[in-house]
């Protein structure tokens, strides 16, 4: 490795801090990389399952980085991509296991989407473009950056979508206390269906640009 | 370099590991998702009768309304009965009876293939001083099972209340199937006619509008754009319920 530093450097180096935030926003895997696009549209339209989603991806995100960073110097190169999927699909099921016992209604919410982590782009391409040379610990830090990047924004998602369609926030029924639907107001259905996922991000993409030139592409 | 030597080693060891973490993982996890398992389907039951259970009191609820489990073989007569937490008859808990080894049993003898005699279960609920019946179905939808509970009166002909579930029907279209909407629909229809003839209740498409007025009483709704998902609840009723109709005849008489 090339970076062996003799002096311990600290644990939250400024180095190690831009690991954790800079997928928040800048390097944000789903609003800039544009990977894991598929479950943000599945899981969004309540917030509880998107919760649990970015907990899940959270989870196997930062024990994936650390295991493959811990075997990075044994793992021979030519099964490397599958030395990952084992231990991503290893941890998914686990996962999934340990929803099925502990919370079993949400995991009958997420059904198909928990085994669906495994496929993931985000968790594939920060095993293969950082766990892979890097320490465990900034490789930890690189994880749980970036399932927090890809949380943030599912749970923004998941907040208008659930507002806006269903009329309640965390199944709190906001809208009916507000007495809106004396107003005549209606619970705009089609907030609902995965394609407004699709806008709302859309439309967090589109203010992150306007706000952050740089990641506006040269024409 | 790595060797082949090595590769094949590494991935050797690597599997072995893996599997043993699972199933080790699974086996010791089994007790609470059977638990979980276990708990919903006592949820629905009770939730076709209306009455809604904690998580918690599940199994004390189910014991208080329940007052009576039987398993019914196809000529209607009861192989086993469970009552007061005690094998009245035969050895086999109605509860536990798996539905749908149960139904492909019947399919196998319909079509002149050897099974065991199929038992269906049948559960007796009794709440405020009222009897009801509660049928638990099993059918195939669009994408993957279907099932559910439906709850019959005490003249065994009116539906009391219906619950739906499924596995993954289209949401927002076959999905609907197991919201209250939809299920609200069955209630006080009938799935015998005046003279105690099978009819079952079917899911109209186009509306129950489309049947004659007489019919009416055996029909709900169905759900747009959800047409197959809603054939399939019509068909899984049907089958399910025709293999009580001897039993509930004896009853009558």
């Amino acid at each position: 490795m090339s970076e062996e530093v003799k002096q311990r450097e600290p644990l939250f180096s400024p180095k190690n801090k831009k690991l954790i935030f800079n997928p928040l926003s800048r390097e944000n895997p789903i609003t800039v990389q544009v990977l894991g696009i598929c479950s943000a549209l599945a899981v969004t339209a309540k917030l509880e399952p998107a919760f649990v989603m970015s907990l899940s991806v959270l989870v196997v995100l930062a024990a994936a980085n650390v295991i493959i960073s811990l075997l990075r110097n044994t793992i021979p190169t030519r099964i490397r991509i599958i030395v990952q999927l084992v231990i991503i699909a290893s941890l998914v099921i686990l996962v999934d296991q340990v929803l099925k016992a502990f919370a079993y209604d949400v995991s009958k919410q997420l059904s198909v989407f928990v085994g669906l982590i495994i496929t993931n782009c985000i968790i594939m391409g920060r095993l293969e473009a950082f766990a892979m040379g890097n320490k465990p610990w900034p490789a930890f830090l690189d994880g749980i950056g970036n399932a927090l990047g890809y949380g943030w924004i599912l749970l923004v998602v998941a907040f208008f979508r659930e507002l806006l369609g269903s009329g309640t926030i965390w199944n709190y029924p906001v809208m009916e206390n507000l007495g809106l639907y004396d107003f005549g107001y209606k619970n705009n259905g089609f907030m609902i269906l995965p394609p407004m996922a699709l806008i709302v991000v859309g439309i967090i993409i589109w203010i992150q640009r306007s706000r952050d030139k740089e990641l506006v592409e040269e024409k | 370099m790595f060797s082949n030597r090595y590769i094949f080693i590494y991935a050797s060891v690597m599997v072995i590991v893996v599997a043993a973490i699972l199933s080790s993982a699974a086996t010791y996890l089994k007790p609470f998702q059977e638990k979980n398992i276990r708990t919903e389907k006592i949820m629905d039951i009770l939730k076709s009768v209306s009455i809604e259970a904690e998580k918690a009191q599940a199994d004390s609820i189910y014991n208080k309304y329940i007052v009576e489990e039987l398993a019914l073989n196809m000529a209607g007569e009861a192989t086993s009965i469970y009552k007061d937490q005690n094998f009245e008859k035969g050895d086999i808990r109605p509860f536990e009876i798996k539905l749908k080894s149960e139904i492909k049993k019947k399919e196998s003898l319909d079509a002149g293939k050897e099974a065991e005699e199929p038992n269906f279960p049948l559960y007796i609920c009794n709440k405020d001083g009222e009897t009801y019946y509660i049928i638990p179905l099993r059918g195939k939808g669009l994408w993957g099972p279907i099932w559910g509970n439906i709850a019959l009166k005490k003249d065994m002909k009116t539906v009391y209340g219906v619950t739906f579930g499924h596995k993954g029907e289209t949401p927002g279209l076959g999905a609907e199937i197991s919201t209250t909407e939809f299920q609200k629909q069955f209630v006080d229809k009938t799935i015998f006619d005046d003279n105690y003839k099978f009819t079952s209740v079917k899911v109209v498409k186009g509306g129950i509008g489309t049947m004659p007025a007489d019919q009416q009483i055996h029909g709900v709704d169905a759900v747009s754009g959800g047409t197959i998902t809603s054939d399939a609840v019509s068909d899984m009723i049907a089958d399910c319920l025709i293999n009580y109709e001897e039993y509930i005849k004896k009853q009558l008489k």
